[in-house]
């Protein structure tokens, strides 16, 4: 049975096609890196421009300063308008947003590919002459504390999750919100902005990437016309951060919070990162979040507490490789009814313990080894999020070459490379558990 | 239908109006056995995009089984003629196939992902999902387990209970006035046999819609239809009647102790076959859905900074339809951000828009529109959404011109009989300062 499935696996990774990606990158004089992915499936192009400076890059005090510059690029340049920005790009039949990370801050449009000039003009436009007037930057900070209201205050999960990131974190600064904490948010001002700006907005610490309806030589063209004037700065910081040192005793932490409808155990274990020309351990942690807690039925997790024992309702894994510095591996469990949270992280150590004893199925390794070259074939349909792909990837340190050898990467992994990572890893005194649940004194109210 | 009849190609092609090598070729496809689809066929990249829809979806719960459909289409990847939930996984995933399935008030829906690769037996396992569904006791207490935990999740979470207190003031005992995955009581009541009459209440061959983008053919696509149609009951439960509207204008607070308020607000809106829906649809962009660039977030947002995030937007139903919005502010600046909304209200029924901003949403939509149509998974998505809407395949090459002949005139008429201050009802979440309940 087993041999003749892993027969037909065989031949269908045999099978499936090596895709050409159709990727061109190339550095402009001024510093500009440029990546171009061709895909004329549709008359559309997505811009996107990257910094490679984030949350994690601010200076002490000052959180939330990387994704309120963020907001405040919207408010004008000595030649547009605030609001003007958009404006062009909706007019154009176009969308446009920005999004801000520990590692990187991004913009994009996605419009019909013969608007691309335009829209490099005015993105161009705003990387070296942003202009704020002051009313326009304290209206912006109210927007910012109700973003913070809408996504963190208002939601206990993410405020849990905060205090999780501050105890992982001691001296990295990983350990800050995205957002800020609010009193610092409070205090931000238009002279912190423009500092920021000035210090890290330039063509030399910045990646273009163009996906779309474009060939390469047409976004060189356009690139060098928009972009190639810009001066790079001459006063770049170099990029290093307070380094996280080994964690050596484990940290928990017990979040109340009436609002909380459903209780559940979280751990994140401090794990290595996507490095360039050394992604093997990530490759093999990718693996590992997928055994241990990919969709229920087929995981480690769900098979001991949800299948076996009717411990959990829910149980997952997360790990994301793409980072600067130390990322973190995740464990969920959310107890069914009757199951406190103590029973509930005592059955996830105790299926954790079984897992490193046990080791890897080889029939379902085999199968997640063939989902993942299937996930390639199916990303290809998305041209936005091929485009991520690459601006998330250079902007957190890795190379064109990195993002282009990682399926084959994910395909050289082993089930022993996958138990070396695991027990590597999952050390809880390398580790913060949290426990998010209601208050004692209201545990036995009726919600409402 | 025949049960002899060939695919149809239909003859009709039509093709969407974009530059010659992207256009878009949405054929009408008919099964040998009668099921009718719509496909976009492309060969670049090896695997299809398939969306299934059978209409009425959680409307269908037989009356005090509130959550069944729901519960029941959650199980339908649990378990499946000779496999239980493990071993249909263990297929599922050894082929690399992803099958989602989902129910909304309007419809069941199913959207899969197959590689060519593999289709003829992905088809196969999507087949046993949907005909022979096992419902184990076991897959069925570990899925309500789900269930009940997301309502607990819902019932603390201000944007749910505005959104579900907006539903029951409007609605009342229709399908439409309650939660579609149920409360904890009728969640926990339900039977085997409950699930299996919610199956055959909502899974019919006279119902279904479909839609595939990628790479398939038309023969291909047509043998696919029998092998996933074949054999379901001709027809289900009996589709619900028109919901009607009960709300009137003014403020209810649902006492919440956080720090943001959340409203939903709104009133009846205007179904998708009026023939004003484009001057509506036109309007409301100007009024609120237009992003950055609509007035509610210039005048809420931008210039008072009351808010990250503030929407309008028509919602036409099945059976109803709606004119909805949503806003979250602080407890101490919400009933500043509510008295900017209903002054938005005013002046856009009063007036209208202006030949400005007509002439940039008409802008803005028409250039938007073809870049929607740049993926499988989007194609088969628009394409069957499209024909739950009753829309013909030709929409596609008309809906640009139909954006485009909305006058100055058309909107001030429509704001002002679509928009009506008076009755203009928000649901206010939190401990909103200076706002009561009104009666």
């Amino acid at each position: 049975m087993h041999a003749i499935r892993l027969a037909f696996l065989a031949f269908l990774l045999m099978a499936l096609p090596t895709r050409a990606e159709n990727v061109a990158a190339f550095t402009l004089e001024n510093g500009l890196e440029v990546v171009v992915i061709e895909d004329h499936r549709a008359p559309v192009v997505v811009q996107m421009v990257w910094y490679r400076v984030g949350a994690a890059d601010e200076p002490p005090g000052k959180s939330g300063i990387a994704h309120f510059l963020e907001h405040l690029m919207f408010k004008g340049t000595e030649t547009l308008a605030p609001g003007e920005f958009s404006a062009i790009v909706q007019a154009n039949g176009g969308s446009d947003n920005a999004f801000t990370s520990w590692d990187y801050t991004a913009y994009f449009q996605r419009v019909a590919a013969d608007r691309l000039g335009l829209m490099m003009q005015i993105e161009a436009d705003r990387m070296a002459n942003l202009r704020l007037a002051a009313e326009d930057v304290l209206t912006e900070r109210d927007v910012v504390l109700e973003e913070r209201n809408q996504r963190t205050e208002n939601d206990p999960g993410a405020l849990f999750s905060e205090q999780r990131r501050a105890a992982q974190y001691q001296n990295h600064p990983y350990g800050i919100p995205i957002i800020g904490w609010r009193h610092e948010i409070e205090g931000l001002s238009k002279a912190d902005a423009l500092d920021f700006y000035e210090t890290y907005y330039a063509p030399n610490n910045a990646i273009l990437v163009v996906a779309g309806d474009v060939t390469a030589d047409a976004v060189r063209a356009l690139a060098e016309e928009h972009y190639g004037t810009l001066a790079p700065s001459q006063a770049l910081p170099e990029r290093i951060r307070p380094q996280e040192p080994p964690q050596r005793a484990e940290r928990r932490l017990t979040f109340a919070d009436p609002r909380v409808g459903q209780p559940y155990v979280l751990r994140t274990y401090l794990a290595p990162e996507r490095d360039p020309g050394a992604q093997e351990t990530a490759a093999a942690l990718t693996y590992l979040a997928e055994i241990l807690g990919g969709e229920g039925a087929n995981s480690v997790l769900g098979d001991k507490l949800q299948f076996d024992a009717q411990t959990a309702i829910h149980s997952s894994a997360f790990y994301d490789g793409l980072s600067l510095d130390a990322t973190t591996f995740g464990l969920v469990v959310v107890p069914a009814p009757g199951v406190t949270l103590a029973e509930a992280e005592a059955a996830l150590d105790a299926a954790l313990a079984e897992f490193l004893e046990e080791g890897i199925d080889p029939t379902l390794f085999e199968t997640l080894k063939m989902r993942m070259r299937a996930a390639e074939i199916y990303a290809l349909d998305s041209v936005q999020g091929r485009a991520r792909r690459y601006g998330a990837a250079l902007a957190s340190g890795l190379t064109v070459q990195d993002v282009q050898d990682w399926p084959a990467i994910l395909q050289a992994v082993t089930p022993e490379d996958v138990m070396a990572a695991a027990h590597a890893v999952l050390d809880r005194a390398n580790a913060v558990t949290g426990w998010l649940e209601r208050p004692a004194e209201s545990r036995s109210e009726v919600s409402q | 239908m025949s049960m002899f009849r060939l695919i149809a190609l239909a003859g009709l092609v039509l093709w969407l109006a974009l530059p010659a090598r992207a256009a878009i070729e949405i054929r009408e496809v008919t099964s040998p056995g009668g099921i009718g689809a719509w496909l976009v066929e492309s060969h670049d990249i090896p695997f299809v995009a398939l969306e299934i829809r059978f209409r009425g979806g959680t409307s269908l719960d037989a009356p005090g089984k509130r959550g069944a459909v729901n519960l029941m289409t959650a199980l339908l990847e649990e378990g499946a003629g000779e496999m239980d939930a493990r071993a249909f996984v263990r297929a599922r995933d050894a082929l690399a196939a992803s099958f989602r399935f989902g129910s909304s008030s309007d419809s069941l829906s199913v959207s899969a992902r197959m590689l060519t690769e593999n289709r003829d037996q992905a088809v196969a396992l999507l087949r046993q999902a949907l005909h022979e569904p096992r419902f184990d006791a076991d897959a069925v207490e570990r899925v309500r387990g789900q269930v009940l935990a997301s309502i607990r999740s819902d019932a603390t979470d201000p944007g749910r209970i505005a959104a579900r207190t907006f539903d029951r003031l409007a609605f009342g005992d229709h399908p439409y006035g309650s939660a579609p995955d149920g409360t904890e009581d009728s969640v926990s009541a339900l039977s085997r046999d409950d699930l299996i009459e919610a199956h055959a209440r909502t899974i019919a061959r006279d119902r279904i819609y479909v839609a595939a983008a990628g790479d398939i053919t038309a023969e291909e696509l047509g043998a696919l239809l029998d092998v996933l149609f074949d054999g379901l009951p001709e027809t289900g439960a009996p589709l619900p009647g028109r919901a009607e509207y009960g709300l009137g204008g003014g403020v209810t607070v649902v006492s919440f102790d956080t720090p943001q308020s959340v409203a939903v607000f709104g009133h009846e809106g205007m179904d998708r076959d009026h023939p004003d829906f484009f001057a509506a649809y036109v309007m409301n962009e100007v009024l609120g859905a237009g992003g950055f660039e609509s007035r509610l977030m210039k005048e809420v947002r931008g210039k008072r900074g009351l808010t990250y995030g503030v929407y309008s937007y028509l919602y036409p139903m099945d059976y109803a339809a709606l004119l909805l919005g949503q806003v979250a502010s602080a407890n101490d600046r919400i009933a500043q951000a509510i008295t900017v909304i209903r002054d938005e209200w005013v002046r856009m029924a009063a007036e209208g828009v202006t030949e400005q901003e007509l002439e940039d949403v008409k802008t803005y939509l028409t250039g938007a529109y073809p870049l929607r149509f740049d993926g499988n998974a989007p194609i088969a998505r628009i394409l069957v959404g499209m024909q739950m809407e009753g829309l013909e395949p030709d929409y596609v090459n008309t809906r640009n011109d139909r954006i485009m002949a909305v006058t100055l005139e058309d909107v001030r008429r429509v704001a002002g009989e679509l928009l009506q201050p008076d009755r203009l009802h928000f649901v206010v979440v939190g401990q909103p300062e200076g706002l009561e309940t009104t009666n």
